[in-house]
């Protein structure tokens, strides 16, 4: 059982290690990560919203940007 | 005239040069506007949330983005909000009718037996604006200041941050950290009720301490952004932020109830004055040859509050033609603050902190929705989110006496979303 976790835990690390050096693209490769929906924040008004109810309704906050409120809605 | 025929050529020159321009970015696919400025774009929605016998609120945002030459862009958004209905004031239920005193001290109300007091005058409207430039700065490098101001009835909060990015590797490594002040100031209705103090039918002298308090809020957040591969993106984000000042809720009370559970006075909730959170936050964006996008994002948090969540988001977004449908799955968990306590045994001593704040208690939230989007004449688009959300509260393990066993102590908040947004 130790062996065959040792075995997944030097495959993984050889896997992340061969995959970073090969990491990211040609600038002439970004044709599907340049669409507006494959931006990481692609409906910020949406987010915008879920952030009030959220911070609102839970004890939680922050994570995809800042964590302050500006509201006295908690 | 020697003038105008000197200026000629030169204007000649400079179309020339612009139609090469457009030439060059059409034969490399690339926008020919990139450098240019653009009129402005504008992204509005308006959303409506309600809760089941709660609080009902309806939200207006309008954003508008300005991108000048060379990439420097404006932001400008404005919301306004307005909230109705009833919010649980932190008392327990009973299985007999108790009366309340409102907020400004003057008048009552009843919860009915074996109910969940919930105090109605929550009655607020928001007015939020904020404004963000964003502009490169030296080679790979971009930085973005903003504000923003919002005003409520009995709140007010001024912030400012300031943000600096820099690409690495080909822009397929992007590191960011950003900074973040606000100050708020509440002006409760009934002033700030003083710590413990116990609430008193009208007519009666109210305990208070002043009529306004503050807090201010540094926060500051590093991010890594990595481009995977041609298909995906992945985004990692630490986040911290310090809270200092007046962070009771002063519309909160506790319950002090005796060894049979039945509720003797309602004291004022207390909490520390200070509170540092932490988060780390990763999302990754798929793109699958099928042409259609998953979206995950994971975020764990933790405060010195001994509050600790786990929240996973995850949206699919499928091409339908030219429209797009979006489902969205969302799920929170949540532990308890060290201080939270549904009710206070009387024969205790007082804590020094204490708060029935179902919102700092154990809690597992779920949120299903779906997005529809359309495009519409001269590149807008038209968009409809419907989502359903429910918080359950949970016992953090303690034990109810008497009637506290026949009452809902952790009862459960179900919530409607609905949204509609225009971008032109």
């Amino acid at each position: 059982m130790k062996n065959y976790k040792h075995t997944i835990l030097i495959v993984s690390l050889v896997a992340l290690t061969s995959a970073c050096s090969s990491l990211g693209v040609q600038p002439w490769e970004r044709d599907l990560l340049a669409k507006d929906e494959m931006a990481l924040n692609s409906s910020p008004i949406d987010a915008s919203l879920d952030d009030h109810i959220y911070f609102s309704k839970e004890s939680s906050s922050g994570g995809r940007g800042f964590a302050g409120g500006g509201c006295g809605c908690n | 005239m020697q003038l105008i025929n000197n200026k000629k050529p030169s204007k000649n020159k400079v179309n020339i040069t612009q139609l090469l321009t457009v030439a060059t970015c059409t034969l490399l696919g690339t926008s020919a506007q990139a450098e240019e400025e653009k009129s402005w774009e504008f992204d509005t929605a308006l959303m409506y949330y309600g809760e089941t016998d709660r609080v009902q609120a309806t939200e207006l945002i309008l954003a508008g983005t300005k991108t000048f030459e060379d990439e420097k862009t404006l932001n400008l958004k404005l919301t306004v909000d307005a909230l109705t209905g009833a919010s649980a004031n932190g008392a327990v239920a009973q299985p007999n009718v108790q009366t309340f005193t409102r907020p400004s001290g003057k008048e009552s109300f009843n919860t009915p037996a074996n109910e969940t007091p919930l105090d109605d005058t929550f009655r607020d409207t928001r007015l939020q604006f904020n404004a963000q430039w964003t502009q490169p700065f030296a080679e790979d490098y971009r930085i973005s200041g903003g504000l923003h101001l919002s005003k409520e009835y009995d709140y007010l909060s001024v912030g400012l941050n300031a943000n600096i990015a820099r690409d690495f590797n080909q822009k397929n490594t992007t590191l960011s950290a950003g900074v973040a002040y606000s100050n708020d100031t509440i002006t409760p209705e009934g002033d700030i009720p003083t710590a413990f103090a116990e609430m008193v039918p009208p007519g009666n002298e109210l305990n208070r301490s002043g009529t306004e308090d503050d807090k201010t809020t540094v926060d500051l957040l590093l991010g890594v952004t990595q481009v995977i591969d041609r298909q995906t993106i992945m985004q990692f984000n630490y986040s911290y932020s310090q809270v200092d000042g007046y962070l009771t809720d002063p519309f909160k009370v506790v319950s002090l109830v005796n060894s049979n559970g039945m509720s003797e006075k309602q004291l004022y909730e207390n909490r520390p004055d200070k509170r540092v959170k932490n988060s780390i936050f990763w999302q990754t964006k798929h793109h699958f040859l099928s042409n259609s996008i998953i979206d995950f994002s994971y975020r764990y948090f933790w405060d010195d509050w001994e509050i600790t969540s786990h929240t996973v988001d995850a949206r699919y977004r499928i091409p339908l033609g030219d429209s797009y449908i979006e489902p969205h799955i969302r799920y929170y968990t949540q532990d308890a603050a060290e201080f939270y306590q549904p009710f206070q045994l009387s024969s205790n001593p007082l804590p020094s902190y204490m708060s029935a704040d179902y919102r700092l208690g154990k809690m597992d939230g779920i949120t299903v929705g779906v997005k529809y989007g359309m495009p519409m004449k001269n590149n807008t688009e038209l968009s409809f989110r419907l989502e359903f959300f429910q918080q359950s509260s949970k016992s953090t393990g303690v034990e109810e006496p008497g009637v506290l066993n026949e009452v809902d102590l952790y009862p459960s908040i179900n919530a409607v979303v609905a949204q509609v947004s225009y971008s032109f």
